[in-house]
């Protein structure tokens, strides 16, 4: 393993221009040249002024005639008027899931319900730019990680679950895997359809019907899926969305006839959650914060390693629970690894999440923003070194700067806190003993990063990492085939693979 | 929660003990049985914290009676200081437990097994004085519960085989999740099955590579603590289990809400704790083993194989671990 190539990644500086010396960059200059607008055309896309809840197959007001807006956070205007669902809402979704599960979904022969799961993979891929299009303007991410990574794996994650519904009986042999019944799945607004898939997708693979509430911020790709399901026939039930506050997200979970709870979001409502179901039968499944450590050793590839933490924390705005936010540097290589930071950061492009070339969009919400805000205020205030590359941020919308600390010590917030934005903290290390004992000093397990050109190294590290996934060097690598989950306060039970479809069966012997 | 059965009256107390010890040490007792003027050795049944024997430092005991309400033995209550020193004992012991390779840990804990053959007589005495099993029962039990500690131990070197997986991801890399143990596991023992309940409980967690704080059966715990001199005995390292006895309303709150233990088999929680127990189990994302709400504690047969010896019952302390690595040149 220890010749084995890093990744390599498409670099925005042109060939042949890629010393940063020739730039005369890192020291917060803009670079010196314009790009062209490319903007991906929002055409494809007709966003409706209402949307309904989806329930028993249909699209319903809220019980209350009640809805919210949801905004574009790259221009803050509303894109559309959603219902705002009731507990009354959230009964009516679980009745029909319910019903579904008893007299279709349940008894469908699990051949039968792979081939509606193929159906709804093959219907995503066709509209794939719509949905990447809709992604980008609810959630603020840039149009080619939409369009590259959500909407595709999005896909995926069906098709690959889609072949276990009728092979069930290899997933976990000597067993007979029964279907749980109804799921509550309550997803957050940072991947919104790609999580949709990860909630849905093993869940109906195994037999069981779904409510699913979106985040309050970023129903719309949800809703788009919920006319998905109507192309694909699938059966009026076995997929409910109600969209609405986090209070009927707690309905959801508290709700008697619901069999199974997801999550994926912050640990704070995972404790909720977890503590919603205490006392009952109910499964439980938590995908929820971290504060992951990118080690970076003095034999690493340092252009790759560069590239391999800016995608790591710059991706989707660092709005990722799994995301790199904690880079460990060793002593030796740390000033030299800055400098090439520096340069990186300085060519990342932030502004329309549908121009083709933007790097770094939108963040979600105000109030998300609002809370980077002051975790950056924090880390300054407790004497860490901040640097934020010069770049225009456009006037509307909420934007924040690619933003870099050194000086970082372990007790300070934002070496701590979950930031949930485009800020790295950068620590440094001696001896690989040190670079384990700061990595695990967290009470996050969700994931890690290992860079360097020794293959026993990566494996003990690797080893010894207590997070649910390491990349090697690579960073934020994702695939339905591969279980997805953390340690400790990151959460419990693993999405993906094999072992995704665990938390949605209950098996008994043959 | 006080002993089912009434204290003695002092007058009968003697006499009735003296039964009850008959019966619990039948086996060392029969060969100077003839002789009347030998005076009995008792045994003091005390905690099981980092390999070593303390009473509880809180000084305090309950008295143990046998099913049919003869006295036993004053056993350690222990005290939310007790819960704490054996957590402790634990996160130190759970390194080392951890990296034994596979199959070392497979022999240590098949060793277990050899030992507990040659107590048999001696478990059977306490299983038949604590549940009221006829001697023939109380023997099929302890036997039971050696072939189940044999099952787990065979799993040390194939959990990760069966449970693990190299997965086929769409692009260049190469990746495989194995699975790895929780850490600090908190065991409830099942309150009526002292010895084969218990062992169905604690094999799993101890196979997947974890260390234990396990709280004893609080009306039949005698058993456990016999265990532990088993442990003590073979290769099991201190620490890795650790077996406090004592009252639960005062042990499994302490244990559920302590923030160094990773997760809590909550099979033998009373079902009216059971909600509390969980609430605070929440508060720190611990992972949790629980007996459905539908199975009542007391009627489970512990006896029915395919019930308890199953490999979700491993998985249930295992954390599963990722890799990701690129290939190519």
């Amino acid at each position: 393993m220890a010749s084995m190539a890093t990744d390599t990644k498409t670099s925005l500086v042109p060939a042949g221009d890629r010393s940063p010396s020739s730039w005369g960059l890192g020291d917060g200059q803009a670079v010196p040249w314009e790009y062209a607008p490319a903007p991906e055309s929002r055409d494809i896309v007709t966003i409706k002024p209402r949307y309904g809840l989806f329930i028993g197959g249909r699209d319903v007001a809220a019980s209350d005639g009640g809805t919210f807006a949801t905004v574009n956070p790259a221009t803050e205007e509303t894109l559309a008027l959603v219902a705002k669902a009731t507990p009354a809402d959230a009964d009516k979704a679980v009745h029909a899931a319910r019903r579904a599960q008893k007299r279709s979904w349940g008894t469908l022969p699990g051949k039968e319900r792979a081939k509606y799961l193929f159906r709804i993979a093959r219907i995503l891929q066709e509209r794939s730019r719509e949905f990447a299009v809709l992604e980008s303007m609810d959630t603020g991410k840039p149009i080619k990680e939409s369009r590259d990574v959500d909407v595709p794996l999005a896909a995926a994650h069906f098709w690959y679950y889609a072949g276990w519904a009728d092979k069930l009986e290899y997933a976990f042999p000597g067993r007979v895997a029964v279907p749980l019944g109804v799921a509550a799945q309550i997803i957050p607004w940072n991947f919104p359809l790609l999580m949709l898939a990860w909630k849905i997708a093993p869940a109906l693979a195994a037999g069981n019907t779904v409510v699913l509430k979106p985040a309050s911020t970023t129903p719309l790709s949800a809703l788009l899926f919920a006319d998905v399901c109507r192309q694909a026939d699938l059966p009026p039930g076995v997929v409910n969305i109600v969209t609405g506050p986090g209070e009927i997200g707690m309905a959801l979970v508290t709700h008697p006839d619901v069999n199974k709870v997801a999550f994926t979001g912050s640990t704070e409502i995972g404790k909720r959650i977890a503590k919603g179901v205490a006392g009952t039968d109910k499964g439980l499944t938590l995908e929820l914060g971290g504060k992951a450590a990118n080690i970076v050793f003095d034999d690493a590839p340092l252009d790759q390693a560069v590239e391999g933490i800016v995608n790591g924390i710059y991706f989707n705005q660092g709005e990722v629970c799994c995301a790199g936010s904690r880079l460990l540097a060793q002593e030796s290589i740390v000033e030299p690894l800055i400098d090439k930071l520096k340069d990186r950061l300085s060519t990342i492009r932030v502004g329309d999440p549908l121009d083709k070339n933007t790097d770094v969009g939108a963040i979600n919400s105000k109030s998300q923003l609002e809370k980077i805000t002051e975790l950056v205020a924090s880390g300054v205030a407790e004497g860490a070194e901040m640097y934020q590359p010069a770049c225009d941020l456009p006037d509307r919308g909420y934007f924040f700067r690619p933003t870099l600390f050194t000086n970082v010590a372990q007790s300070h917030r934002i070496a701590r806190e979950e930031i949930f934005g485009p800020v790295l903290s950068v620590l440094t290390f001696r001896t690989p003993d040190e670079a384990v004992e700061k990595a695990n000093n967290t009470v996050y397990g969700l994931s890690a990063g290992i860079w360097t050109d020794k293959g026993s190294r990566i494996l003990e590290m690797a080893q010894r990492m207590r997070a649910g996934v390491v990349w090697a060097n690579t960073f934020n690598k994702f695939d339905p085939t591969s279980p997805f989950g953390g340690y400790k306060e990151s959460g419990f039970g693993r999405e993906g693979g094999m072992h995704g479809l665990h938390a949605y069966v209950r098996l008994e012997d043959r | 929660m006080a002993t089912r059965a009434r204290k003695p009256s002092a007058s009968s107390t003697s006499a009735r003990t003296g039964t009850a010890r008959a019966a619990a040490t039948r086996a060392q007792n029969s060969a100077v049985a003839a002789s009347p003027a030998r005076v009995e050795v008792r045994k003091t049944y005390k905690l099981y914290i980092g390999g070593a024997f303390p009473r509880t430092e809180s000084g305090r005991s309950y008295l143990v009676v046998g099913d049919d309400g003869t006295l036993l033995a004053n056993a350690c209550r222990a005290s939310r200081k007790d819960v704490r020193d054996a957590v402790r004992a634990a996160r130190g012991a759970f390194p080392g437990w951890a990296a034994k390779t596979a199959m070392t840990g497979g022999q240590v804990l098949y060793r277990v097994a050899e030992l507990m053959e040659g107590r048999r007589e001696q478990f059977a005495a306490e299983v038949e004085a604590a549940e009221g099993l006829r001697p023939a029962a109380a023997r099929a039990v302890v036997d039971r519960a050696i072939d189940r500690w044999v099952w787990y131990a065979g799993w040390a070197d194939k959990i990760g085989q069966v449970l693990g997986s190299s997965n086929p991801v769409a692009a260049p890399y190469f990746n495989f999740t194995i699975p790895e143990a929780t850490g600090v596991v908190g065991v409830v023992a099942p309150e009526t099955s002292s010895l084969l309940g218990l062992v169905s409980r604690l094999a799993p967690p101890l196979v997947a590579g974890n260390a234990v704080v396990l709280i004893a059966s609080e009306k039949r715990p005698l058993s456990a603590v016999t265990l532990t001199e088993v442990l003590a005995t073979s290769d099991v390292p201190g620490g890795v289990v650790n077996v406090l006895t004592g009252f639960k309303k005062e042990l499994v709150p302490v244990l559920a809400a302590h923030e160094d233990v990773d997760a809590l088999d909550t099979w033998g929680v009373a079902d009216e704790m059971r909600t509390e127990v969980e609430t605070l189990a929440a508060e720190d994302i611990k992972r949790l083993a629980r007996r459905p709400t539908t199975v009542a504690e007391a009627r489970f047969d512990w006896l029915d194989d395919a019930a308890t010896e199953r490999p979700e019952w491993i998985a249930a302390f295992l954390e599963m671990k990722t890799v990701w690595h690129p290939i190519g040149g």
